[in-house]
This record gives C-alpha cells, structure tokens and sequence, in this order.
C-alpha cells in the first residue's frame, strides 16, 4: 500500500530547494537574464551558510549555542555569497553584455568547484580537530518544526513539520508572485524581460531592473542550498550530495510556464517524482527505478514542447530571454 | 561628477589587438589563480606555476594523459561549434556524447562474440553516429518547427540520455549487483579500437587532430559553412536570400550531435572500454566555453582547450600535493573563465571618458 503520510513530507523536503531556485530563477528571467549560473549559485548558498555555521560552532567551543546567532550568521553568510555570485553574472552579462549561456556555465562550474573544494578542505584550512563537517547544533535550529506538528497526528505530520526555511519559500513564491503580476514593479520588470528597448523608450531603468532581479533571484536560489544542507541533510556537507537540483529547478522554471505559485505544487510534484522509485515496488528490479528518475526531466519536455506548439503568449520564455541590451544597438 | 563614461561599439579591431588582449585577460586570471593558491597552500607563487606545469606535462605518462583530455576536450568542441556558430545554444553535448557512449557500448556488448572486429567497429561507428545524431536531431527539429526553446530542449536531454546510461549500466552489470559495467570485453579485446605505435591514447588523438581540420574546411570554405554563417547572423536575411532556415537548422544540429556521438565512440572503444553515467564529466558544457573563448576557430580551439585541460590537471597535482579537494581546479578554470569572458567586452566595445556637461548635452539631443 502506498503510504502517502511518509512520502508527502519527503516529497516536500526534496521540492523545498526546487522552490527556492525556482522562483529565484524565475524573477531572473522574468528581467530577459537566462541564469545557467543557477547550480552553482546554489553550491554557494550552501557552502557559505555552512561557512558561517562552521565558524560560528567553531568560535562557541562547545559551549551551547543561542538561536538567533545560529540562525541569523548563517544566512546572512548564504545571501551574501549568493548575493556576490548575483552580482558577479549581472556585472559580467549586463554591464560587460558578455554572453549569457557561456557566463552561466561558468559560474556554474565555479560554484560547484568552489561548494566541494571548502566543503572538503574546511577542516584542513581551519586547522580544527573534527573529523567531518557536520553542524548538528546549528541544523537543529534550523530543522525546529511548529511545536504541536508532533500532537497533530497524520496532519502534523503531512503539513507542520518542516522547518522554517520551508515556510518561508512558500511566502517568497506567493509573494513573487503578488509582485510580479499585481504590481508596476512587476509590470516594469515583465516589460524589461520582453522589451528592453521598448521600456528604455518609456524610461524604464533596464540596467537597475536586471541587476535587481538577477541578485534578488540569485540569493532566493542560495536559500535552497542553505535549506538543503542545513534542514535536509541534518547539517552535514558531503560533496556532490546537491547533485543536479540546480538544473532540475531550471527545468521546473519552464515546467510551471514561469509562474512563482505555480512553483509552490510543482515543486512538491517534482521532489515527489525525484523520491518516486523509492516507493514504487519493482521487486529486484533495480533498472527499472533509474528510468523513473528520468520522469521529471521527460514531463519538463513534454510542457516546453507543448507549450511551444499551442502558441499561447502569455506562456511563452521572455522575448528577450537571453540577449544582452545595449542601447546604441541598431 | 566630473567625467562620465561613454561607451560605444568598435567597429573593427584587428584580429591581433583582439588576441592581445584575450592574451592579457589570461596572464592576469593566472596572476589572480597564483595568489589564490599562495593564499590557500603557503606556497610560494613560482613553485604553484612549476607545480602546474609538472602536474600536465611532468612525465610522457601524464603528457600522454593530457594530450589525450585535450583531445577529448578538442573533439566536443569541434562538434558543438557549428551550432553554435548559427547562433543555436546547444547545451547537450554531455548528452550526445553519452548516447553515444552508450551506443557503441551496447553494440560491443551485444555482438561482442557474433561479428568480425572490422565489422563490429564499423557497426558501433555507425550506431553512435546515429544516436548522437538523433539526440542533435530531436530540439533542431521541434526548433525549426515550432521554435521550441532550444537550450531548455538540450538541456533536458541530457539527463534523459543520463537515466538511460544507468539503466543500462544495471542491465548489464559485472558482476550482478555491482552497479558497474566494468572493461567490456577484457579478454577478446572485441570492439577496442586499434593502438598506433603501442600508444593507447594516439588513435584518438589523430582522429580529433583529423577533425579539427575537416572542421576548418567545413566551416570557411564549404557552401554549407557559410550558409551557417548567414543563418547565424540573421535568421531572416538568410530566408530572403533563399536559404532553407529549417533545413540547415536541422541538418547542423544533426551533424553537431552526430560528431559528438563520435566523441563518445572514442571515450568508450578508445579510450576508456567501459561505460559510466560520468564518463564525459561535464566536458560537454565546458566545450561550450572552449568553442566560445576561441570565437569558434577549429585551429584556436586547440589552444583553448589546451588552456583548460592544462590548468585542471595542474591544479589537480596542486591538489594532490597539498591533500586539497580536486575541486580546487574548477575554482581556478572558473576564474579564467571569468576574465576571458569580461575581457570579450574591451574587445567590442571601446569607452571614451566625456565630461559630465558634454554627457548632459548629448543626452537632450
């Protein structure tokens, strides 16, 4: 029998990050910026929450921590790093109008290079004398659920016992979503994403515009990385352990026709069928699960294919997607 | 404010001063990557450089190596180029590669003990051409149709081409239960592609050297080159000049795919004789930026991959040496990566420093 109250809040956990670098990458197209640096920003994210955890348990001594520190040093180090990352892929593609694909590829492999090299020589660097990172003390402030998830049976278990970060991307979707389509902020930034010449025309400030939404998307997207490391791996880096998350919230990027509520299911659906074959009883039949690992990244397709056939404007990629703006250009 | 910039496009720089100042761009990223590893190892900035240097061409053995990851490198690029110099952003070349890996695997596996050798190389030549091929095939297609965004499209594709690799690699798992193929073949030998001159790696070399050349020639002087060239530039100008935008979309893309799948005959039946779902370890995306930085050159590809492929296994021994995470090359690569593409800008552009109230003049104008 299929146990829908243990695989929901797994499906969740698992769409958590998705929703993060999902709606980051979202309002980062929404401004014409195709970020491939996505993976990488993440690997960031992450490695510089852990950074800060790291430093911070480091300095306590063993002495117990206090939760607002443990909390607040952390992700203020996650937005930052994820914040220069931002800054470095606007300053590169926006004001230097270098290409967009080649600059995110490599801040994608700068990134995934630089989580696994201070994930795996932090202790080296540090000179400190534990074996592995592995910040339990700090994870488990951030892994605290609402205090009556535990009385409240199935519901509890389904809906109330995820730590705060997981709240919190689900407000930054919605509100993401309120800004983009119910305010002239949203307006604007849309008109960018379509039109850079027409909104320069009507005095819009395209430069400020993409630079906004590319860093505000980028430190969305480095929250996931936090939230994987320190709510879903209990705290504990390993290398490579993020996999190919950031590409996969790409691809629900399209999937959700860039809509940041729509995020919010899809990315539970796609964190569903990322954990699916774990469910599914193939007996000893172990091949069969590497091809239900292909079912996100198949049904992805299927909606960029029918999505392009049916022509619909207001589901079609940013017109300007892609392509740098330079004023004096024809 | 005193002066403001303007800033304006060049018209022409002179392919000379345009190198000189990539050449620029580079000398300083590994001025900056010097520092990084001083900071990081306390070594001193002269010995980080020796170290590198031994680290790729430090004994025949590692030459050997790097010269064959250049070529693999080389042989990617090559295959992604003319796509992208019609402006189509393929980034699924890891995936054609892959499928291609796999096709000639399953051919060695399969007719392994039932097919001449000759035969059999013949046969995997043409299965990993056909599958890279149709994994090329597939977004060009739905591209030139119904403008299905292209990226995206290759995108997905390559993690379709990755679930298929670990499936298969289950089904034929040795032993059972391992979760690896293993050398295909160990004892026949069946479906390895000759040694020239007792050296594993040269065949492979040559075939990417060979490549690179026809790639050359393809892409300067053939009719099909050029109306790539023109598709790139314009889509439009080159429909009213007659040229069958669909067409050439569909048959470059086809080609792209199908060099690539030939890359993946060479990593399995070359090179490596076994199959693994990271057996093309990201070469797929870096070869876009390979065929990007040398302005999709074939010949100044070499020295582009050469660059890379240098430094990620100088920085690998740096690694080794100072027990530090391997990942420390992808740091220094994405530095350089970082001024090459930034330096781009000083080549295109040219900025004139105005005065605040000539600025303010020009701007009522």
């Amino acid at each position: 029998m299929f146990d829908i109250v243990s695989f929901f809040p797994r499906a969740v956990m698992q769409g958590i990050p998705l929703l993060y670098g999902s709606t980051g990458e979202i309002l980062t197209e929404k401004s014409g910026n195709l970020n491939l640096g996505i993976p990488g920003i993440m690997y960031v994210g992450a490695i510089s929450g852990v950074i800060g955890a790291f430093l911070y348990e480091q300095s306590a001594a063993g002495r117990p921590l206090s939760a607002f520190p443990a909390i607040a040093i952390p992700m203020l180090c996650s937005l930052l790093g994820s914040l220069l990352m931002g800054l470095l892929y606007c300053f590169l593609t926006v004001t230097l109008r270098a290409n967009q694909n080649v600059t995110g590829l490599a801040m994608t492999t700068f990134g995934v290079g630089f989580g696994n090299f201070f994930g795996g020589s932090l202790i080296k660097l540090t000179g400190s004398e534990v074996p592995s990172v592995a910040l339990s003390a700090t994870s488990s402030f951030f892994r605290t659920s609402l205090p009556f998830a535990e009385s409240a049976g199935w519901f509890g278990q389904m809906f109330l016992s995820y730590g705060f970060l997981a709240y919190l991307a689900i407000l930054i979707a919605l509100f993401s979503s309120h800004v983009l389509n119910r305010t002239r902020i949203g307006l604007y930034l849309r008109s960018v994403g379509e039109s850079p010449a027409t909104a320069d025309a009507a005095g819009i400030n395209v430069v400020k515009y993409k630079y906004f939404a590319t860093c505000i998307g980028s430190m969305i997207a480095g929250l996931g990385g936090l939230y994987y490391v320190m709510d879903y791996a209990c705290g504990v880096w390993s290398n490579d352990a993020f996999g190919d998350r950031g590409w996969l919230a790409i691809a629900l990027v399209i999937f959700t026709i860039w809509r940041p509520s729509v995020s919010i299911l899809a990315s539970i659906l796609f964190g569903g069928l990322y954990i699916l074959y774990l469910y599914i009883p193939t007996g000893m039949d172990l091949a069969v699960k590497e091809l239900y690992k292909m079912l996100p990244y198949v049904i992805t397709l299927i909606v960029l294919i029918i999505v392009s056939l049916r022509k619909k404007r207001e589901n079609q990629p940013p017109a300007s997607l892609g392509l740098s703006y330079f004023r004096e250009e024809r | 404010m005193l002066s403001r910039f303007h800033i304006s496009k060049r018209s022409s720089l002179s392919p000379q001063k345009a190198w000189l100042i990539r050449g620029g761009a580079i000398l300083l990223a590994l001025v900056i990557c010097g520092i990084i590893t001083t900071i990081t190892t306390g070594l001193n900035p002269l010995d980080v450089y020796a170290t590198i240097f031994q680290g790729a061409f430090g004994t025949a053995r590692k030459s050997w190596v790097t010269w064959q990851n250049v070529s693999v490198l080389l042989g990617i690029s090559l295959a992604v180029t003319p796509a992208f110099k019609m402006r189509f952003w393929n980034i699924g070349a890891e995936g054609q590669v892959l499928i291609g890996c796999l096709a000639s695997a399953a051919c060695m596996i399969l007719f392994g003990d039932k097919l001449p050798n000759g035969l059999l190389i013949l046969v995997m030549l043409l299965a990993s051409l056909f599958a890279g091929g149709l994994w090329g095939f597939l977004p060009a297609f739905f591209n030139a149709r119904w403008n299905t965004n292209e990226t995206l499209f290759t995108l997905m594709m390559n993690y379709i081409a990755t679930q298929l690799v670990a499936y298969y690699i289950i089904v034929w798992e040795v032993p059972k239960g391992s979760g690896k193929i293993g050398i295909i073949n160990q004892n026949s030998q069946m479906g390895w592609l000759p040694q020239l001159a007792g050296q594993q790696y040269l065949l492979s070399i040559l075939i990417v050297a060979i490549l690179t050349g026809a790639m050359y020639i393809y892409l300067q002087y053939s009719k099909h080159g050029y109306e790539i060239a023109v598709v790139g530039e314009s889509r439009r100008t080159a429909s009213y000049a007659g040229i069958k935008v669909d067409r050439v979309i569909i048959r470059t893309m086809t080609l792209s795919g199908a060099v690539c799948g030939l890359m993946g005959l060479l990593l399995v039946s070359g090179i490596n004789h076994t199959m693994t779902t990271t057996i093309v370890g990201g070469r797929g995306f870096t070869a876009v930026m390979v065929s990007w930085l040398a302005k999709f050159n074939p010949i100044a590809m070499i020295f582009t991959s050469l660059l890379l492929v240098f430094l990620d296994r100088g920085a690998g021994e740096i690694s080794s040496v100072f027990s530090l995470n391997r990942s420390f090359a992808d740091i220094l690569t994405g530095i350089i990566l970082f001024f090459i593409i930034g330096s781009e800008f000083f080549i295109n552009y040219e900025i004139h420093l105005t005065n605040s109230a000539e600025t303010e003049g020009e701007r009522h104008v």
